[in-house]
Protein backbone atom coordinates (compact mmCIF):
# COMPACT_ATOMS: atom_id res chain seq x y z
CA UNK A 1 0.00 0.00 0.00
CA UNK A 2 1.79 3.57 -0.56
CA UNK A 3 2.03 5.69 2.47
CA UNK A 4 -0.65 8.50 1.35
CA UNK A 5 -2.09 8.38 4.64
CA UNK A 6 -4.53 10.79 5.95
CA UNK A 7 -2.06 12.27 9.24
CA UNK A 8 -3.91 12.04 12.83
CA UNK A 9 -4.46 14.91 15.18
CA UNK A 10 -1.06 14.60 17.83
CA UNK A 11 -3.00 13.20 21.19
CA UNK A 12 -6.07 12.08 21.93
CA UNK A 13 -9.41 13.50 21.56
CA UNK A 14 -13.21 14.15 22.48
CA UNK A 15 -15.97 13.51 20.75
CA UNK A 16 -19.46 13.75 21.27
CA UNK A 17 -22.02 11.23 20.19
CA UNK A 18 -24.76 12.80 18.01
CA UNK A 19 -26.76 10.01 17.39
CA UNK A 20 -26.71 5.71 18.01
CA UNK A 21 -28.78 3.44 16.22
CA UNK A 22 -29.27 -0.59 15.89
CA UNK A 23 -29.50 -2.41 13.48
CA UNK A 24 -29.43 -6.45 14.43
CA UNK A 25 -26.74 -7.38 16.42
CA UNK A 26 -24.66 -4.25 15.57
CA UNK A 27 -24.76 -0.59 16.76
CA UNK A 28 -23.67 2.03 14.68
CA UNK A 29 -22.15 5.46 16.57
CA UNK A 30 -22.01 8.52 15.20
CA UNK A 31 -20.23 11.23 16.84
CA UNK A 32 -19.11 14.77 15.97
CA UNK A 33 -15.30 14.69 15.34
CA UNK A 34 -14.62 18.44 15.15
CA UNK A 35 -10.74 18.08 15.54
CA UNK A 36 -9.80 16.11 12.78
CA UNK A 37 -9.45 15.24 9.55
CA UNK A 38 -11.81 13.64 6.80
CA UNK A 39 -10.30 9.96 7.10
CA UNK A 40 -9.20 7.35 3.89
CA UNK A 41 -11.81 4.60 3.47
CA UNK A 42 -10.05 1.78 5.19
CA UNK A 43 -8.18 3.87 8.27
CA UNK A 44 -8.64 3.41 11.64
CA UNK A 45 -9.32 5.23 15.04
CA UNK A 46 -8.56 4.23 18.74
CA UNK A 47 -11.92 4.47 20.38
CA UNK A 48 -12.51 4.39 24.32
CA UNK A 49 -15.88 5.86 26.56
CA UNK A 50 -14.93 9.29 28.17
CA UNK A 51 -16.66 7.79 31.34
CA UNK A 52 -16.06 4.83 33.03
CA UNK A 53 -13.14 3.42 31.10
CA UNK A 54 -9.58 2.21 32.93
CA UNK A 55 -10.35 4.81 35.71
CA UNK A 56 -10.24 4.97 39.36
CA UNK A 57 -11.62 1.34 39.56
CA UNK A 58 -9.42 -0.09 37.82
CA UNK A 59 -11.32 -2.24 35.90
CA UNK A 60 -11.59 -3.12 31.90
CA UNK A 61 -11.79 -2.17 29.63
CA UNK A 62 -8.60 0.30 30.11
CA UNK A 63 -7.10 0.05 26.59
CA UNK A 64 -8.95 1.62 23.72
CA UNK A 65 -10.22 -0.47 20.98
CA UNK A 66 -9.53 -0.24 17.18
CA UNK A 67 -12.04 0.56 14.81
CA UNK A 68 -11.98 0.89 11.26
CA UNK A 69 -14.19 3.75 10.15
CA UNK A 70 -17.78 2.94 9.12
CA UNK A 71 -19.02 6.28 6.99
CA UNK A 72 -17.55 9.71 7.55
CA UNK A 73 -19.82 11.81 5.32
CA UNK A 74 -18.00 14.42 3.49
CA UNK A 75 -18.49 18.28 4.43
CA UNK A 76 -19.79 17.25 7.86
CA UNK A 77 -17.29 16.54 11.38
CA UNK A 78 -19.35 13.06 11.51
CA UNK A 79 -17.62 9.60 11.71
CA UNK A 80 -19.71 6.57 12.43
CA UNK A 81 -18.48 3.52 13.90
CA UNK A 82 -19.62 -0.17 13.91
CA UNK A 83 -19.91 -1.97 17.18
CA UNK A 84 -20.69 -5.65 18.14
CA UNK A 85 -20.87 -6.46 21.89
CA UNK A 86 -18.34 -8.95 22.27
CA UNK A 87 -16.09 -8.30 25.83
CA UNK A 88 -15.77 -5.43 27.96
CA UNK A 89 -14.72 -2.75 25.82
CA UNK A 90 -17.03 -3.26 22.38
CA UNK A 91 -19.76 -3.50 25.39
CA UNK A 92 -19.19 0.19 27.14
CA UNK A 93 -18.89 1.88 23.53
CA UNK A 94 -22.17 -0.05 22.83
CA UNK A 95 -24.04 1.02 25.58
CA UNK A 96 -23.06 5.15 24.83
CA UNK A 97 -26.26 7.19 24.14
CA UNK A 98 -26.64 10.41 22.24
CA UNK A 99 -24.70 13.54 24.87
CA UNK A 100 -22.49 10.74 25.92
CA UNK A 101 -17.97 11.62 24.74
CA UNK A 102 -15.93 8.99 23.28
CA UNK A 103 -12.33 9.59 23.22
CA UNK A 104 -10.55 8.81 19.65
CA UNK A 105 -7.20 8.82 18.47
CA UNK A 106 -7.13 8.85 14.87
CA UNK A 107 -7.51 8.16 11.63
CA UNK A 108 -4.27 5.98 11.79
CA UNK A 109 -3.36 3.72 9.12
CA UNK A 110 -2.94 2.84 5.68
CA UNK A 111 -6.27 2.68 4.46
CA UNK A 112 -7.69 0.85 0.94
CA UNK A 113 -5.87 1.86 -2.89
CA UNK A 114 -7.73 1.93 -6.28
CA UNK A 115 -7.92 -1.12 -8.21
CA UNK A 116 -4.84 -2.27 -10.10
CA UNK A 117 -5.27 -1.56 -14.30
CA UNK A 118 -8.95 -1.99 -15.49
CA UNK A 119 -10.13 -4.40 -12.74
CA UNK A 120 -13.75 -3.98 -11.06
CA UNK A 121 -13.85 -3.46 -7.54
CA UNK A 122 -15.52 -6.39 -5.54
CA UNK A 123 -16.17 -6.17 -1.71
CA UNK A 124 -16.37 -9.19 0.20
CA UNK A 125 -16.98 -8.63 4.27
CA UNK A 126 -17.96 -10.88 7.21
CA UNK A 127 -19.74 -9.78 10.41
CA UNK A 128 -18.40 -6.48 11.72
CA UNK A 129 -15.60 -6.43 9.30
CA UNK A 130 -18.10 -5.24 6.71
CA UNK A 131 -17.58 -1.56 8.30
CA UNK A 132 -14.58 -0.52 6.19
CA UNK A 133 -16.95 -1.56 3.22
CA UNK A 134 -19.58 0.68 3.87
CA UNK A 135 -16.79 4.20 3.42
CA UNK A 136 -15.41 2.34 0.55
CA UNK A 137 -18.64 1.92 -1.11
CA UNK A 138 -19.14 6.27 -0.47
CA UNK A 139 -15.86 6.98 -1.47
CA UNK A 140 -14.64 5.26 -4.00
CA UNK A 141 -16.98 2.51 -5.21
CA UNK A 142 -20.78 3.65 -5.20
CA UNK A 143 -21.45 0.99 -8.41
CA UNK A 144 -19.87 -2.11 -6.68
CA UNK A 145 -21.89 -5.05 -5.09
CA UNK A 146 -20.87 -6.10 -2.24
CA UNK A 147 -20.82 -9.53 -1.09
CA UNK A 148 -21.69 -10.28 3.02
CA UNK A 149 -21.65 -13.33 5.19
CA UNK A 150 -23.02 -13.41 8.43
CA UNK A 151 -23.42 -16.09 11.42
CA UNK A 152 -27.64 -15.58 11.37
CA UNK A 153 -30.32 -13.33 10.82
CA UNK A 154 -29.70 -10.99 13.24
CA UNK A 155 -26.32 -10.38 12.47
CA UNK A 156 -27.49 -9.94 8.54
CA UNK A 157 -29.47 -6.84 9.84
CA UNK A 158 -25.83 -5.02 9.56
CA UNK A 159 -26.21 -5.63 5.43
CA UNK A 160 -28.58 -2.62 4.89
CA UNK A 161 -25.54 -0.14 5.77
CA UNK A 162 -24.24 -1.21 2.34
CA UNK A 163 -25.85 -0.60 -0.70
CA UNK A 164 -27.14 -3.25 -3.06
CA UNK A 165 -25.40 -6.51 -0.76
CA UNK A 166 -25.96 -10.02 -1.36
CA UNK A 167 -25.74 -11.84 1.13
CA UNK A 168 -24.73 -15.70 3.00
CA UNK A 169 -25.79 -16.53 6.75
CA UNK A 170 -24.16 -19.54 8.32
CA UNK A 171 -27.56 -20.40 9.56
CA UNK A 172 -29.39 -20.32 6.10
CA UNK A 173 -31.88 -17.45 7.82
CA UNK A 174 -30.98 -15.00 5.01
CA UNK A 175 -29.56 -15.12 1.46
CA UNK A 176 -27.29 -17.65 0.46
CA UNK A 177 -27.20 -20.58 3.11
CA UNK A 178 -23.53 -20.95 3.97
CA UNK A 179 -20.14 -19.22 3.73
CA UNK A 180 -19.74 -15.61 1.65
CA UNK A 181 -16.73 -17.15 0.52
CA UNK A 182 -18.71 -19.06 -1.47
CA UNK A 183 -20.47 -16.40 -3.25
CA UNK A 184 -16.70 -15.06 -4.06
CA UNK A 185 -16.06 -18.33 -5.41
CA UNK A 186 -19.24 -18.55 -7.86
CA UNK A 187 -18.68 -14.49 -8.77
CA UNK A 188 -15.07 -15.11 -9.71
CA UNK A 189 -15.85 -17.77 -11.58
CA UNK A 190 -17.80 -15.49 -13.85
CA UNK A 191 -15.91 -12.81 -13.81
CA UNK A 192 -12.29 -12.48 -12.94
CA UNK A 193 -10.98 -9.36 -14.14
CA UNK A 194 -11.44 -7.81 -10.28
CA UNK A 195 -10.04 -6.26 -7.62
CA UNK A 196 -11.20 -7.65 -4.31
CA UNK A 197 -12.02 -5.62 -1.37
CA UNK A 198 -12.23 -7.74 2.10
CA UNK A 199 -12.42 -7.40 6.01
CA UNK A 200 -13.89 -9.95 8.13
CA UNK A 201 -12.90 -12.66 10.58
CA UNK A 202 -9.01 -14.46 9.70
CA UNK A 203 -11.24 -17.78 8.29
CA UNK A 204 -13.21 -15.54 6.21
CA UNK A 205 -10.14 -13.79 5.26
CA UNK A 206 -7.95 -16.62 4.80
CA UNK A 207 -10.89 -18.10 2.32
CA UNK A 208 -11.09 -15.06 0.44
CA UNK A 209 -6.89 -15.04 -0.29
CA UNK A 210 -6.60 -18.61 -1.34
CA UNK A 211 -9.64 -18.24 -3.74
CA UNK A 212 -8.16 -15.31 -4.50
CA UNK A 213 -4.44 -16.46 -5.01
CA UNK A 214 -5.90 -19.23 -7.08
CA UNK A 215 -7.64 -17.00 -9.66
CA UNK A 216 -4.61 -14.69 -9.87
CA UNK A 217 -6.86 -11.88 -8.31
CA UNK A 218 -5.50 -8.90 -6.44
CA UNK A 219 -6.83 -8.84 -3.08
CA UNK A 220 -6.48 -5.90 -0.75
CA UNK A 221 -7.59 -7.27 2.77
CA UNK A 222 -8.40 -5.15 6.07
CA UNK A 223 -7.19 -7.64 8.83
CA UNK A 224 -7.65 -7.09 12.83
CA UNK A 225 -5.35 -7.66 15.44
CA UNK A 226 -5.12 -6.54 19.25
CA UNK A 227 -3.62 -2.95 20.02
CA UNK A 228 -3.00 -1.20 22.33
CA UNK A 229 -1.63 1.71 21.05
CA UNK A 230 -2.78 2.33 17.07
CA UNK A 231 0.48 4.50 16.44
CA UNK A 232 3.59 1.69 16.53
CA UNK A 233 4.48 2.20 20.24
CA UNK A 234 3.44 -0.74 21.59
CA UNK A 235 4.67 -3.63 18.87
CA UNK A 236 1.52 -5.87 20.01
CA UNK A 237 -0.68 -5.90 16.93
CA UNK A 238 2.19 -7.94 14.94
CA UNK A 239 0.88 -10.32 11.99
CA UNK A 240 3.15 -12.43 10.06
CA UNK A 241 3.90 -12.02 6.77
CA UNK A 242 6.06 -13.41 3.87
CA UNK A 243 8.53 -10.23 5.03
CA UNK A 244 8.17 -11.16 8.91
CA UNK A 245 6.21 -9.33 11.21
CA UNK A 246 4.48 -6.87 10.23
CA UNK A 247 3.18 -3.47 13.03
CA UNK A 248 -0.49 -3.71 11.60
CA UNK A 249 -1.45 -0.38 12.88
CA UNK A 250 1.48 1.16 11.32
CA UNK A 251 1.73 -0.95 8.05
CA UNK A 252 -1.98 -2.00 7.54
CA UNK A 253 -4.70 -2.45 8.48
CA UNK A 254 -4.53 -2.78 4.87
CA UNK A 255 -2.60 -5.49 3.77
CA UNK A 256 -2.03 -6.52 -0.15
CA UNK A 257 -2.79 -10.33 -0.23
CA UNK A 258 0.22 -11.30 -1.63
CA UNK A 259 2.31 -9.94 0.96
CA UNK A 260 0.92 -13.05 3.31
CA UNK A 261 1.51 -16.33 2.98
CA UNK A 262 -1.97 -16.96 5.02
CA UNK A 263 -3.92 -15.21 7.37
CA UNK A 264 -3.42 -16.35 10.70
CA UNK A 265 -5.00 -19.19 11.96
CA UNK A 266 -8.06 -17.59 14.32
CA UNK A 267 -7.33 -20.88 17.41
CA UNK A 268 -6.34 -17.43 19.46
CA UNK A 269 -9.85 -16.80 19.14
CA UNK A 270 -12.27 -18.95 21.23
CA UNK A 271 -15.24 -18.72 22.22
CA UNK A 272 -15.69 -16.77 25.23
CA UNK A 273 -12.09 -15.14 25.10
CA UNK A 274 -12.03 -11.57 25.71
CA UNK A 275 -8.75 -10.34 24.39
CA UNK A 276 -7.32 -6.73 24.24
CA UNK A 277 -9.05 -5.91 21.68
CA UNK A 278 -12.67 -6.84 22.42
CA UNK B 1 16.01 23.19 32.96
CA UNK B 2 16.78 20.61 35.31
CA UNK B 3 20.21 18.71 35.42
CA UNK B 4 19.84 15.01 35.33
CA UNK B 5 23.23 13.59 35.20
CA UNK B 6 24.63 16.47 33.21
CA UNK B 7 21.53 16.62 30.68
CA UNK B 8 19.61 19.73 30.63
CA UNK B 9 15.77 18.75 30.37
CA UNK B 10 12.59 21.32 30.55
CA UNK B 11 10.82 19.24 32.56
CA UNK B 12 11.03 15.72 34.37
CA UNK B 13 8.71 13.53 32.11
CA UNK B 14 10.41 11.30 30.25
CA UNK B 15 9.41 7.92 28.27
CA UNK B 16 9.43 4.39 29.54
CA UNK B 17 11.73 2.52 27.39
CA UNK B 18 9.77 0.22 24.38
CA UNK B 19 6.68 2.42 25.17
CA UNK B 20 7.01 5.09 22.32
CA UNK B 21 8.42 5.02 19.22
CA UNK B 22 8.61 7.92 17.98
CA UNK B 23 9.94 7.18 14.28
CA UNK B 24 6.65 5.67 14.13
CA UNK B 25 4.39 8.32 15.69
CA UNK B 26 5.88 10.29 13.20
CA UNK B 27 4.28 8.57 10.82
CA UNK B 28 1.12 8.69 12.24
CA UNK B 29 0.97 12.38 13.87
CA UNK B 30 3.58 14.02 11.17
CA UNK B 31 5.34 16.74 12.45
CA UNK B 32 3.10 17.32 14.96
CA UNK B 33 4.45 15.15 17.14
CA UNK B 34 7.95 17.28 17.03
CA UNK B 35 6.43 20.42 17.54
CA UNK B 36 4.45 19.34 20.70
CA UNK B 37 7.23 16.47 21.58
CA UNK B 38 5.82 14.86 25.15
CA UNK B 39 8.85 13.89 26.75
CA UNK B 40 11.91 15.97 28.11
CA UNK B 41 14.41 12.82 26.48
CA UNK B 42 13.60 10.29 24.49
CA UNK B 43 14.47 6.73 25.93
CA UNK B 44 14.88 4.09 23.13
CA UNK B 45 13.57 0.50 22.49
CA UNK B 46 15.93 -1.39 23.48
CA UNK B 47 18.61 -2.22 21.23
CA UNK B 48 20.60 -5.61 20.82
CA UNK B 49 23.81 -6.60 18.99
CA UNK B 50 22.29 -8.58 16.28
CA UNK B 51 18.14 -8.01 15.15
CA UNK B 52 15.24 -9.39 16.83
CA UNK B 53 11.78 -10.18 15.05
CA UNK B 54 10.18 -10.54 18.37
CA UNK B 55 7.92 -13.22 20.46
CA UNK B 56 5.03 -14.62 18.66
CA UNK B 57 1.67 -13.16 18.77
CA UNK B 58 -0.73 -13.00 20.37
CA UNK B 59 1.54 -10.71 22.77
CA UNK B 60 -1.16 -8.59 24.41
CA UNK B 61 -3.32 -9.49 27.03
CA UNK B 62 -5.31 -6.58 28.96
CA UNK B 63 -5.96 -6.91 32.78
CA UNK B 64 -7.85 -4.71 34.82
CA UNK B 65 -5.76 -1.76 35.42
CA UNK B 66 -2.98 -2.43 33.04
CA UNK B 67 -2.07 -5.25 30.36
CA UNK B 68 0.64 -8.08 30.24
CA UNK B 69 2.97 -7.75 26.68
CA UNK B 70 5.18 -10.34 25.46
CA UNK B 71 6.52 -8.57 22.66
CA UNK B 72 10.42 -9.61 22.78
CA UNK B 73 12.27 -6.83 22.17
CA UNK B 74 12.13 -6.89 18.18
CA UNK B 75 14.60 -4.44 16.93
CA UNK B 76 17.02 -3.90 13.93
CA UNK B 77 20.18 -4.41 16.30
CA UNK B 78 22.66 -2.21 16.83
CA UNK B 79 24.51 -1.91 13.06
CA UNK B 80 20.50 -1.56 11.24
CA UNK B 81 19.68 0.85 14.61
CA UNK B 82 22.66 2.96 13.69
CA UNK B 83 21.75 2.94 10.02
CA UNK B 84 18.38 3.57 9.86
CA UNK B 85 16.76 5.24 13.22
CA UNK B 86 19.48 7.09 14.90
CA UNK B 87 19.73 9.77 12.09
CA UNK B 88 15.49 9.81 12.57
CA UNK B 89 15.65 9.79 16.24
CA UNK B 90 18.58 12.87 15.83
CA UNK B 91 15.89 15.28 14.77
CA UNK B 92 13.63 14.92 17.91
CA UNK B 93 13.75 18.59 20.36
CA UNK B 94 14.88 16.57 23.13
CA UNK B 95 18.04 14.86 24.22
CA UNK B 96 18.29 10.81 23.24
CA UNK B 97 18.72 7.89 25.36
CA UNK B 98 19.52 5.07 24.11
CA UNK B 99 18.60 1.54 25.79
CA UNK B 100 20.96 -1.38 25.32
CA UNK B 101 20.67 -5.00 26.16
CA UNK B 102 23.42 -7.73 25.63
CA UNK B 103 22.97 -11.47 25.99
CA UNK B 104 26.32 -11.19 27.55
CA UNK B 105 28.79 -8.45 29.12
CA UNK B 106 30.94 -8.48 26.01
CA UNK B 107 27.87 -7.66 23.70
CA UNK B 108 26.47 -4.93 26.05
CA UNK B 109 30.38 -3.68 26.15
CA UNK B 110 29.98 -3.62 22.32
CA UNK B 111 26.85 -1.48 22.65
CA UNK B 112 28.28 0.80 25.28
CA UNK B 113 31.70 1.26 22.69
CA UNK B 114 29.37 2.00 19.88
CA UNK B 115 27.02 4.10 21.33
CA UNK B 116 29.69 5.90 23.11
CA UNK B 117 31.26 7.16 19.77
CA UNK B 118 27.73 8.72 18.65
CA UNK B 119 27.15 12.47 19.76
CA UNK B 120 23.75 12.21 19.18
CA UNK B 121 23.22 9.83 22.16
CA UNK B 122 22.88 12.10 25.82
CA UNK B 123 23.11 8.72 27.93
CA UNK B 124 22.93 4.93 27.82
CA UNK B 125 20.15 3.07 29.42
CA UNK B 126 21.15 -0.65 30.17
CA UNK B 127 18.14 -3.05 29.96
CA UNK B 128 19.20 -5.81 32.62
CA UNK B 129 15.62 -6.48 33.55
CA UNK B 130 13.43 -7.46 30.85
CA UNK B 131 11.24 -10.42 32.03
CA UNK B 132 10.62 -11.61 28.74
CA UNK B 133 14.34 -12.61 27.70
CA UNK B 134 15.14 -15.24 30.33
CA UNK B 135 18.82 -13.79 30.72
CA UNK B 136 17.68 -10.15 31.26
CA UNK B 137 16.16 -11.64 34.73
CA UNK B 138 19.82 -13.25 35.79
CA UNK B 139 21.59 -10.00 34.80
CA UNK B 140 19.71 -7.68 36.97
CA UNK B 141 18.34 -10.25 39.88
CA UNK B 142 21.39 -10.29 41.37
CA UNK B 143 24.10 -7.42 43.11
CA UNK B 144 27.13 -9.82 41.95
CA UNK B 145 25.59 -9.91 38.03
CA UNK B 146 25.26 -6.19 38.20
CA UNK B 147 28.07 -4.81 39.44
CA UNK B 148 30.69 -7.50 37.20
CA UNK B 149 28.69 -5.71 34.42
CA UNK B 150 29.33 -2.03 35.19
CA UNK B 151 32.49 -2.85 36.50
CA UNK B 152 33.41 -4.36 32.42
CA UNK B 153 30.95 -1.33 30.80
CA UNK B 154 31.96 1.88 32.97
CA UNK B 155 35.41 2.36 31.88
CA UNK B 156 34.36 2.37 28.12
CA UNK B 157 32.39 5.88 28.31
CA UNK B 158 32.12 8.94 29.54
CA UNK B 159 28.48 8.99 28.68
CA UNK B 160 25.98 8.66 31.96
CA UNK B 161 24.97 5.34 32.59
CA UNK B 162 21.15 4.53 33.71
CA UNK B 163 20.70 1.23 34.90
CA UNK B 164 16.71 -0.01 34.73
CA UNK B 165 16.27 -2.04 37.48
CA UNK B 166 14.18 -5.51 37.81
CA UNK B 167 11.11 -5.53 40.37
CA UNK B 168 11.14 -9.10 39.95
CA UNK B 169 14.47 -9.63 42.10
CA UNK B 170 14.24 -10.82 45.52
CA UNK B 171 16.35 -7.68 47.23
CA UNK B 172 15.87 -4.75 45.07
CA UNK B 173 17.56 -1.75 47.06
CA UNK B 174 20.54 -4.25 47.39
CA UNK B 175 20.73 -4.69 43.37
CA UNK B 176 20.66 -0.91 43.48
CA UNK B 177 23.15 -0.47 45.96
CA UNK B 178 25.83 -2.69 44.04
CA UNK B 179 24.99 -0.58 40.62
CA UNK B 180 26.08 2.30 42.34
CA UNK B 181 28.86 1.37 43.85
CA UNK B 182 30.07 0.11 40.76
CA UNK B 183 29.63 2.94 38.73
CA UNK B 184 26.21 3.55 37.41
CA UNK B 185 24.86 6.98 37.07
CA UNK B 186 21.67 6.32 37.67
CA UNK B 187 18.69 4.19 38.19
CA UNK B 188 15.35 3.94 36.58
CA UNK B 189 12.66 1.14 37.94
CA UNK B 190 10.29 -0.41 38.02
CA UNK B 191 10.55 -2.37 34.78
CA UNK B 192 6.88 -4.64 33.87
CA UNK B 193 6.52 -7.96 36.59
CA UNK B 194 6.27 -10.81 35.22
CA UNK B 195 2.80 -12.04 34.70
CA UNK B 196 0.74 -14.12 33.02
CA UNK B 197 -2.89 -15.24 31.15
CA UNK B 198 -4.47 -17.83 30.15
CA UNK B 199 -6.76 -18.98 27.13
CA UNK B 200 -10.05 -18.86 28.40
CA UNK B 201 -11.02 -21.58 26.02
CA UNK B 202 -7.72 -23.76 26.34
CA UNK B 203 -6.80 -22.93 29.58
CA UNK B 204 -3.33 -22.83 28.19
CA UNK B 205 -1.36 -19.54 28.12
CA UNK B 206 -2.68 -17.40 26.43
CA UNK B 207 0.72 -15.39 25.12
CA UNK B 208 2.72 -16.80 22.11
CA UNK B 209 6.12 -16.29 24.64
CA UNK B 210 3.93 -17.94 27.77
CA UNK B 211 4.33 -15.19 30.21
CA UNK B 212 5.05 -11.24 30.16
CA UNK B 213 4.99 -8.29 31.73
CA UNK B 214 2.78 -6.43 33.28
CA UNK B 215 2.05 -2.83 33.41
CA UNK B 216 -0.16 -0.40 33.66
CA UNK B 217 -1.88 1.07 37.12
CA UNK B 218 -1.98 -2.14 38.23
CA UNK B 219 1.65 -1.92 39.26
CA UNK B 220 1.82 2.02 40.29
CA UNK B 221 1.87 0.82 43.69
CA UNK B 222 4.44 -1.42 43.70
CA UNK B 223 6.42 0.78 41.66
CA UNK B 224 6.02 3.51 44.91
CA UNK B 225 7.19 1.57 46.91
CA UNK B 226 10.46 0.15 45.01
CA UNK B 227 11.10 3.69 44.20
CA UNK B 228 10.71 4.68 47.95
CA UNK B 229 13.19 1.72 48.84
CA UNK B 230 16.01 1.93 46.59
CA UNK B 231 15.63 6.28 46.77
CA UNK B 232 17.03 5.19 50.55
CA UNK B 233 18.98 2.95 49.47
CA UNK B 234 21.50 4.83 46.84
CA UNK B 235 22.12 9.19 46.10
CA UNK B 236 22.54 8.94 42.63
CA UNK B 237 19.33 9.76 40.65
CA UNK B 238 16.37 8.09 39.83
CA UNK B 239 13.93 7.87 36.98
CA UNK B 240 10.73 6.38 38.38
CA UNK B 241 7.94 4.78 36.42
CA UNK B 242 5.35 2.44 37.17
CA UNK B 243 1.07 3.02 36.02
CA UNK B 244 1.76 7.02 35.72
CA UNK B 245 -2.07 8.27 34.27
CA UNK B 246 -1.94 11.55 35.99
CA UNK B 247 0.45 14.41 37.61
CA UNK B 248 -0.77 13.49 40.74
CA UNK B 249 0.68 9.99 40.19
CA UNK B 250 4.20 11.94 38.98
CA UNK B 251 4.49 14.04 41.94
CA UNK B 252 4.09 11.13 44.12
CA UNK B 253 6.77 8.95 42.83
CA UNK B 254 8.81 12.48 42.93
CA UNK B 255 7.83 12.65 46.67
CA UNK B 256 8.57 8.97 46.94
CA UNK B 257 12.04 9.94 45.68
CA UNK B 258 12.34 10.12 42.05
CA UNK B 259 14.65 12.88 40.36
CA UNK B 260 12.13 12.16 36.60
CA UNK B 261 9.52 10.28 36.50
CA UNK B 262 8.94 8.58 33.16
CA UNK B 263 4.94 7.47 31.06
CA UNK B 264 4.64 4.42 29.46
CA UNK B 265 1.69 2.62 29.45
CA UNK B 266 -0.74 5.31 29.12
CA UNK B 267 0.61 6.65 26.36
CA UNK B 268 -0.73 3.70 24.88
CA UNK B 269 -4.48 5.03 25.51
CA UNK B 270 -3.29 8.42 25.01
CA UNK B 271 0.08 9.42 22.71
CA UNK B 272 -0.15 13.07 24.88
CA UNK B 273 -0.16 11.43 27.73
CA UNK B 274 3.78 12.52 28.36
CA UNK B 275 2.51 16.44 27.73
CA UNK B 276 -0.33 16.60 29.76
CA UNK B 277 1.27 14.73 32.58
CA UNK B 278 4.05 17.54 32.18
CA UNK B 279 1.64 20.69 32.18
CA UNK B 280 0.03 18.94 35.56
CA UNK B 281 2.97 18.42 37.15
CA UNK B 282 4.13 21.90 36.46
CA UNK B 283 0.28 23.52 37.21
CA UNK B 284 0.84 21.77 40.66
CA UNK B 285 4.46 22.96 41.39
CA UNK B 286 3.53 26.31 40.30
CA UNK B 287 1.06 26.76 42.81
CA UNK B 288 3.22 25.58 45.86
CA UNK B 289 5.52 28.12 45.52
Amino acid sequence: MTDERTLAPFGRRAAAVTWRARYGAYVVLGCADTGGPRPQAGQFYMLSAAERWGGGEGERPFLPRAFSVLRAPAGSPELEFLVEDVGPGTKRLAELREGDEVLLTGPLGVGFTPPRETRRPLLVGGGVGIAPLAILQDQLFPNAVPLLGFRDGAHAAGAELLIGARIATDDGSAGHHGLVSELLEAELARDSDVEVYACGPPAMLEAVRRECERRGVPAQLALESGMACGFGACFGCVVATRGGYLRLCLEGPVIDANQLAEVSAPEKQPAGATPANR
Amino acid sequence: MLDFCGIALEHPIINGSGTFDAIAARRAFGDALLESFPFAAFVTKTVTVAPREGNPPPRLWEVAGGLINSIGLPNKGLHGFLAEDLPELAELPVPLIVNVMGFSRDEVAELVDAFTERDEVAALELNVSCPNVETGLVMGADPGEVAALLERVTPLTGKPLIVKLTPNAGDVPAVARAAEAAGASALSLINTLRGMALDPGTGQPWLGATTGGVSGPAVRAIALAQVYAVARAVEIPIVGMGGVQTPTDALNLLRAGADLVAVGTESFRDPAAGRRVAEGLGTIVANRT
